[in-house]
């Protein structure tokens, strides 16, 4: 995303001014569902179907395109084709609307730019500007395939900066039967020959393109070298290219949330280096390992973290708040204010305040823990002992499971 | 296109047209002789019909002496059955009854009522009731003379009266009465006809043909003057009636309303019929009329499976002929018979049901012998079976153990393994050769480790016991518990030597047999294996034993239940024969075999409903849909339906191998192979659980369950494994920490749950699974076991 204006600097968005931003890649529609949530007021080009009634009272329905301002009343995000639905209803009137009327404007990718601006309802608190500042970064690394898999299962993934996109799942059944041998390796040539399919249909390789197998056993080694087999066979350079450049990395089940493990790998850091993934993959592991360590410097969910942040546990020297963005994107003006004022306290303090992507799967890990972790400076105990607590907890699931649904 | 293909492909109409001219050159051909026997075999017929001759074409005689070869009086028997004299469908013949014609009517029923005494008599009176009083004596008199004949053939008339004492004439309940329907709106057009309809009716005419071949040889001995005698007593000669039976019982399924119409006798036109039987007798004496049926099924057995379904066994028509034939010869056993058509056709449907639409024909249910499968088991009296699961770490020798256990029992015998040997040495790897027998992936050879669960089978005095031969690699943990959750008890090999019994010790020595405790195995046998290495050492042993016996008992196996034998895999010391190397005399205890065969194996559920959890699915020649696996409770026979969860689709069992023996049922267990019918293959998959359709198991992608942490445990990402099912979820929230003994909370929503101990927890999974109360689950995570235990 970039700012429509040159003289548009990040330094100088003010509280309460309209921002205009740029469409530039299919990956800032998922910044935007980050940055527009329920009660902001955008503006974008719309199409709008309009009737027109002529001298003689006959009608004619026609579409026509607009700029048209609503106020967001939801939004909702199509990871597979990267596209933004936002509802609402218009506050400025113009020829062929009126104020009132409901309209849901359709973001998306195009090969010209496309302009929108956006008012926040609550301004430009700490969180809606750090999203901002990710949405506007440059130079990104181009996503990263995944086929994550074991024997008849197979993921095809494309890992972004930001997000992991489960392109498509394929379930194959193999036939097993000890005694026939040869019927089991006809059953799994079947299934890397449909999970190739798949993969190309998927995947554009046409770009350069990291490509992770990953899979307990012998399984990515196999299809990788089914890969090898098959352009020599069809002569096909390109398979030739993708099968000799692809990395088979170990994972210890081909479910997604193997995807953890291969993030960590050494083969991954070798050839993607420090990616903000492989950053919050890393955290999460600390996390869990100051978890089982049981030292009192690692918590989770809401009411810990907000007691541990209120004491200024969270503060220089590793303090770590992690918080999963899905967090912020359908929390009502008041509990996100509470939220926001918690980061704020943070960095006040000096600690490190991390935004996890809900799409990938380090934000998957947090969202089982809450949607909120803190990696604390000194050890704090028995901050979950208290009465509130199973109240806040029992309220807390529904959103979870929204922003799980909604991800 | 072989000629059998080329029969089944032809277009029935067509072949019909054909045939006409086919025989028209035929009677060119025919020889003088023939043409001279021909023209005085047409005048004998003639004669013999006297009056009933004008309803009779002479090409028809002809046709019949044909078949007959010149043979009058069959000839006339025949074409007096056939055309003279046919039998008209029961359902429509009832209608003419009312209208009065009851000279005949009885006529006419007096033929078919052979066809009809295979229906209880409640049946035909309630179909009959409302009758005239008057026509129904008559009726009466008749049908039930052809169905005792032999009893009294001239039985008077009121002294049949008891018999019907309890029918409740002209009053009959609503729900009994009969509707007669209209006839069936025809189809399509009669040329060509519908695929399904005309190969439907070849196959029937084929049961027909071969039917009235048998009749044929026991009619000979029915002389024309019976027939005659029969037209005018109002009886046919027995002979005849099946032949009539036999057009009745395809005009049911094949022909159109409008052919009825034809005549008034509410009976299929003559010609057309004629000459659809006709064709078929002619290619069957073309073909020398061997046994067709299973000519085809033998000759063709790439027929598709549904076309082997429907010859596999006796048609419709031939079951109920079969049971009119049976009616015929048992005399007097009425009902019997007519209960028992009733039982053995339910897909043919009701033999009388004229009113029911024709429809398409799928491949028979498989036919159930309803017995009672538990006190079937208490009857036999055949050897115990038990199963057993190897395990240990990585390279310990279990697959090389296993395959010197079965060569020194003889289940695979020496030349295999030297055969095996020259392989393995070829690839360099000839100490694997032995591991070989069980391990027959090309993969597992290739790789040198054993990827999946291997099964194989021996048998003692006393017991059939199944190897599952489980992976020791921590990658193939999955095919571990797979394997596990299918034992009854385990054993657990340790490499002895310097070094590897501690790295396992820390790895799947550990994992394995932790494992396998919380699948709910709890008698281990520990195989110290490798002893040979460290030359028989008593010391090394008694080391092991101890270090073992400590984690054992920590892993809560009883004392009781764990033996430890010294062996030596590879060269099969200890395992059936005792060691003959001196250095290993110290050792007196029992063999590996023998302490097997102390092993009980543990209490079967056979009451509670079936259970059974698909570990493999496979093609064979018997049926596309082959599970195998083993039954964890309840039990099965052949013919049950079943449902497979979570696709809850159902399928029938067609056959079913119990512990590798064809068998009728089988129990909890035993492992089964099930060839199922009435599935798709994409419906089962491995993992899948088969059960009762009547108590079927519940899907879920939620369940709370009682779980012992290996590993620390906070909400996360797991892998739940439940034997071959595999599905991802995640602990989504821990609700108690529970004491280990009592089970009491002891702590509400703990933030991190220790290993060691107990807590409640709650898995949300990706997909829906079967679940159930009591199933034990395995969770995993990052490649290792976090937590075990059992559904809430």
């Amino acid at each position: 995303m970039r700012f429509a204006s040159k003289r548009q600097t990040l330094q100088s968005v003010d509280g309460d001014d309209g921002v205009s931003l740029l469409i530039v890649e299919p990956e800032d529609m998922w910044h935007a569902h980050n940055l527009i949530s329920e009660g902001d007021v955008i503006n974008a080009p719309a199409w709008r179907k309009v009737t027109l009634t002529t001298a003689t009272g006959s009608t004619a329905a026609k579409s026509v395109r607009t700029n048209l301002s609503i106020r967001v009343k939801s939004t909702f995000f199509d990871p597979l084709v990267s596209e933004l639905k936002v509802s609402g209803t218009v506050v400025n009137e113009n020829d062929y609307v009126n104020v009132g009327q409901h309209h849901t404007i359709t973001l998306r990718y195009d090969k010209a730019d496309i302009k929108f601006t956006i008012w926040k309802q609550t301004g430009w608190d700490s969180v809606a500007l750090q999203q901002l500042k990710e949405a506007l970064s440059e130079d990104r690394p181009d996503a990263i395939a995944a086929v994550v898999m074991h024997e008849g299962l197979a993921n095809i993934c494309l890992i972004t900066e930001f997000r992991t996109v489960i392109k498509q799942r394929l379930e194959v059944s193999i036939p097993k039967k000890r005694s026939a041998a040869s019927e089991a390796s006809k059953g799994m040539e079947n299934f890397y020959d449909k999970t190739l399919a798949a993969l190309r249909a998927n995947v554009d390789f046409s770009i350069p393109r990291t490509l992770l197998l990953a899979s307990p056993g012998f399984v990515a080694q196999d299809f990788r070298a089914y890969m090898a087999a098959e352009a020599t066979r069809r002569g096909d350079k390109e398979l030739a290219r993708i099968a000799k450049e692809a990395v088979v990395v170990h994972s210890s089940s081909g479910h997604v949330h193997g995807l953890n493990e291969v993030l960590k790998s050494p083969e991954v850091l070798k050839t993607i280096g420090n990616a903000k993934f492989t950053t919050e993959t890393n955290l999460m592991d600390t996390f869990h390992e100051r978890l089982r360590k049981d030292d009192g410097r690692a918590w989770y969910g809401t009411k810990p973290v907000e007691k541990a942040v209120a004491e200024g546990a969270v503060g220089r020297g590793g303090g770590v708040l992690l918080v999963n963005n899905a967090f912020f994107r359908s929390l009502d003006v008041a509990t996100r204010k509470k939220y926001v004022a918690i980061v704020d306290k943070v960095k006040a303090d000096g600690g490190d305040v991390r935004l996890l992507s809900s799409d990938h799967e380090s934000g998957k890990r947090l969202d089982a823990l809450g949607g909120i972790a803190a990696l604390l400076t000194y050890p704090m105990f028995d901050l979950d002992e208290d009465d509130e607590e199973e109240e806040e907890e029992t309220e807390r699931v529904p959103e979870q499971e929204m922003a799980a649904m909604v991800i | 296109m072989s000629r059998h293909q080329y029969i089944r492909n032809l277009d029935y109409q067509d072949a019909l047209d054909e045939y006409e001219g086919y025989s028209d050159e035929e009677d060119d051909e025919l020889s003088p002789e023939d043409r001279e026997l021909m023209t005085q075999g047409t005048a004998a017929v003639q004669a013999a019909l006297g009056v009933e001759a004008s309803k009779v074409t002479v090409a028809q005689i002809e046709e019949a002496l044909w078949h007959y070869y010149y043979d009058v009086d069959k000839s006339v028997a025949y074409l007096i059955s056939k055309f003279v004299n046919p039998a008209p469908k029961p359902a429509k013949a009832q209608p003419q009854q009312r209208t009065g014609k009851s000279a005949i009517c009885a006529l006419s029923l007096a033929d078919h009522a052979v066809l009809l005494d295979h229906d209880l008599p409640t049946d035909w009176a309630t179909k009959t009731s409302d009758l005239t009083d008057t026509a129904a004596p008559a009726i009466f008199g008749s049908s039930s003379r052809m169905g005792s004949r032999c009893q009294t053939s001239s039985q008077p008339r009121p002294s049949l009266a008891h018999l019907f004492h309890d029918m409740p004439w002209g009053n009959v309940p609503a729900h009994r009465a009969t509707t007669f329907l209209p006839p069936p709106i025809p189809r399509g057009g009669l040329l060509g006809g519908s695929g399904t309809a005309s190969k439907m009716s070849k196959l029937q005419a084929l049961a027909a043909a071969r039917k009235k071949k048998a009749q044929e040889q026991s009619a000979a001995s029915n002389a024309v003057a019976e027939a005659v005698t029969g037209l005018n007593g109002l009886s046919v000669g027995d002979g005849a009636a099946p032949s009539k039976s036999k057009s009745w019982a395809r005009v049911e399924i094949d022909f159109d309303g409008p052919l009825y119409g034809v005549d008034g006798q509410g009976r299929p036109p003559p010609e057309d019929d004629r000459s659809s039987l006709d064709w078929f007798e002619v290619r069957r004496r073309k073909r020398d009329d061997s046994d067709r049926y299973e000519d085809v099924v033998v000759l063709f057995p790439n027929l598709p499976q549904s076309a082997r379904d429907a010859f596999a066994k006796p048609s419709p028509d031939d079951i109920v002929l079969a049971a009119q034939a049976k009616s015929q010869t048992k005399a007097g056993q009425k009902a019997t018979p007519a209960s028992k058509t009733k039982k053995t056709a339910p897909a043919a449907g009701n033999g009388d049901a004229g009113a029911e639409e024709p429809k398409a024909v799928e491949a028979p249910l498989p036919k159930s012998r309803n017995l009672d499968v538990l006190s079937e088991f208490e009857r036999h009296k055949g050897k115990k079976s038990a199963s057993f699961v190897v395990v240990g770490h990585v390279d310990a020798g279990k697959s090389t153990m296993m395959g010197r256990l079965l060569l020194d029992l003889k289940v695979v015998d020496q030349r295999a393994v030297e055969k095996l040997r020259k392989e393995a040495h070829t690839i360099g790897k000839s100490s694997f050769a032995l591991a070989w027998v069980l391990d027959q992936h090309a993969e597992e050879r290739a790789r040198g480790v054993t990827i999946d669960i291997a099964t194989n089978r021996f048998e003692t005095d006393k017991t059939i016991f199944t190897i599952l031969d489980a992976p020791g690699h921590q990658d193939f943990i999955p095919n571990m518990i797979a394997g596990a959750s299918q034992a009854d008890f385990a054993i657990l090999v340790i490499d002895a030597s310097v070094g590897a019994f501690e790295a396992g010790l820390k790895g799947q020595t550990r994992e394995h047999s932790l494992l396998i405790r919380s699948m709910g195995v709890s008698r281990i046998i520990v195989a110290v294996n490798k002893l040979d290495m460290v030359s028989w050492s008593q010391e090394r042993f008694e080391e092991i034993k101890n270090q073992m016996s400590g984690f054992l008992s920590m892993a809560s196996f009883q004392a009781k239940n764990v033996a430890f034998v010294p062996v030596s895999g590879l060269h099969g010391d200890n395992l059936v024969h005792r060691s003959s190397d001196p250095a290993a005399a110290w050792y007196t205890g029992p063999t590996l075999l023998e302490e097997l065969e102390k092993s009980e194996p543990s209490g079967r559920a056979l009451t509670n409903p079936l259970r059974m959890t698909a570990s493999e699915v496979y093609r064979t020649m018997q049926s596309p849909v082959t599970v195998s696996g083993r039954i964890d409770a309840g039990s099965l026979q052949v013919g049950d339906a079943l449902l497979v969860q979570p696709s809850g689709e159902k399928a029938y069992v067609k056959s079913l191998l119990a512990d590798d023996m064809p068998a009728d049922w089988a129990v909890a267990g035993q492992s089964v192979v099930l060839h199922l019918s009435h599935i798709d293959p994409i419906h089962v998959r491995v993992g899948d659980i088969i059960c009762d359709p009547a108590k079927p198991i519940a899907r879920a992608d939620r369940f709370t369950m009682k779980a012992l942490a290996f590993d620390f445990l906070t909400p996360m990402q797991v892998d739940v494994h439940r034997g071959r099912l595999h599905a991802a979820g995640r602990i989504e929230a821990i609700p108690a920490l529970l004491d280990k003994v009592t089970g009491a909370v002891a702590k509400k929503k703990p933030k991190i749950v220790k290993p060691g101990t107990v807590a409640r927890i709650v898995v949300q999974l990706e997909s829906q699974v079967p679940l159930e109360a009591g199933q034990r689950v395995v969770l995993r995570s990052g490649g290792q076991t976090v937590a075990a235990g059992l559904l809430e």
